[in-house]
């Protein structure tokens, strides 16, 4: 057997996340793009749980955990101190949805304000995989899930997705951007792009969870990209407020990405929900109307 | 007076855990098909895919779940997925 080259993973094998994680695979980009003189805060939830099972850690790079809600706080902390001491190492925050919508809201808010330099890192896996799948601020429209279930009565969350990035570029961060782990190239530069910024930088990563969405684990990257695809998640990046790149594509109608899914199930069976897939297509194309997100193939 | 540090553990201590032996599909990667584009190692939420000296790829069974993620997006379909034999 001809001798193996090993490439140097900072975030290593062994890690406890189901078979086809997106989240998984977002910290292993994330922690390809930003190398060695990193320090990462963690916040509770799936990535903190799965990759640190005392004495266990996949995290081959100075890590803190702390609380659910104050991963930006004591981001804002160590921020402060290296700069006391005149060191220069970055600092990358990882959060989930969770984390990021909801709980941290008022540690994220506070510390985008005061202007800390740090990288923070959203995987959006749209619920709270890790206590078993509840609605968070970031579970998309009708989407089912245990504390928004699908029924007689419900077609699953009423609520749209909070728009995280523009209550981010309100503060007036420097750079904002939407990633996915379907271009994994983009994710990185992206990434990189955070962290070098000076200044509170924002990415949201789409990171579809097989476990919470319903779905095979070798699906992940599909249905990463046919987000993308139906208009329903926009790869975008925003400079100072003013969105600069948007990824475009051809777009395909909203049931190809909803079929795949277990959390969508409830429009399609026992009845087909016609009514509810058109409110849900009115949303990418809202997107596609906001972002620019159409080809046009004619030319004029 | 000292303060207690908090919980420790060592980078990569991670690697304790063998998660190869939750794998139910084995991934088998055919060198002939390959195009050497490394997608497979890029996509694998493990990060066990390693590429040999030729730049062929192949994965570290040891750590391997078997989610099939490498397989599904391989352009060359150079990756089957087969039961695992216990």
């Amino acid at each position: 057997m001809a001798e193996k080259k090993k490439t140097c993973e900072l975030f290593d094998c062994g890690h406890r996340a189901c078979g086809g994680c997106g989240a998984a695979l977002t910290a292993r980009l994330v922690m390809q793009a930003a190398g060695t003189e990193t320090i990462v805060v963690n916040s509770t939830g799936c990535m903190e749980v799965f990759s640190t099972p005392y004495p266990e850690t996949a995290w081959k790079v100075p890590w803190i955990h702390s609380l659910f809600e104050n991963a930006s706080a004591v981001a804002s902390g160590i921020e402060a101190s290296l700069k006391k001491q005149g060191r220069k190492e970055k600092i990358v925050i990882m959060a989930g949805d969770g984390a990021t919508f909801d709980i941290g809201m008022i540690c994220i808010s506070g510390a985008f304000e005061r202007g800390h330099d740090f990288a923070y890192i959203c995987y959006d896996n749209e619920a709270y995989m890790n206590t078993g799948i509840q609605r968070s601020g970031a579970t998309p429209y009708d989407a089912s899930t245990t504390t928004s279930p699908a029924g007689t009565c419900s077609f699953g969350n009423r609520r749209p997705k909070k728009d995280m990035p523009a209550i981010l570029a309100a503060h007036g961060a420097p750079y904002i951007a939407t990633a996915s782990i379907a271009y994994p190239a983009d994710l990185k530069q992206k990434v990189e792009k955070a962290i070098n910024t000076p200044g509170p930088c924002y990415v949201q990563v789409h990171a579809p969870c097989c476990t919470g969405w319903g779905f095979e684990g070798d699906q992940t990257i599909a249905i990463a990209k046919l987000a993308i695809e139906t208009g329903l998640w926009v790869n975008f990046e925003m400079v100072d407020g003013k969105v600069t790149k948007v990824k475009k594509v051809v777009r395909k109608p909203v049931e190809e990405y909803l079929k795949t899914q277990k959390r969508f199930r409830h429009l399609f069976k026992p009845k087909r929900q016609d009514a509810e897939i058109a409110l849900i297509q009115a949303i990418a194309d809202r997107n596609a109307g906001k972002y620019g997100l159409d080809i046009n193939l004619r030319k004029e | 007076m000292t303060l207690a540090v908090g919980c420790r553990a060592r980078p990569g201590k991670s690697r304790d855990n063998k998660t190869g032996s939750w794998r139910v599909f084995k991934p088998s990667f055919d060198h002939e098909k390959c195009s050497k584009c490394g997608m497979c190692q890029t996509l694998c939420p493990e990060g066990c895919v390693h590429e040999d000296a030729e730049g062929f790829f192949d994965p570290d069974f040891t750590y391997c779940k078997g989610c099939g993620i490498c397989a599904t997006e391989c352009p060359k379909e150079a990756i089957a997925m087969n039961q695992e034999e216990k």
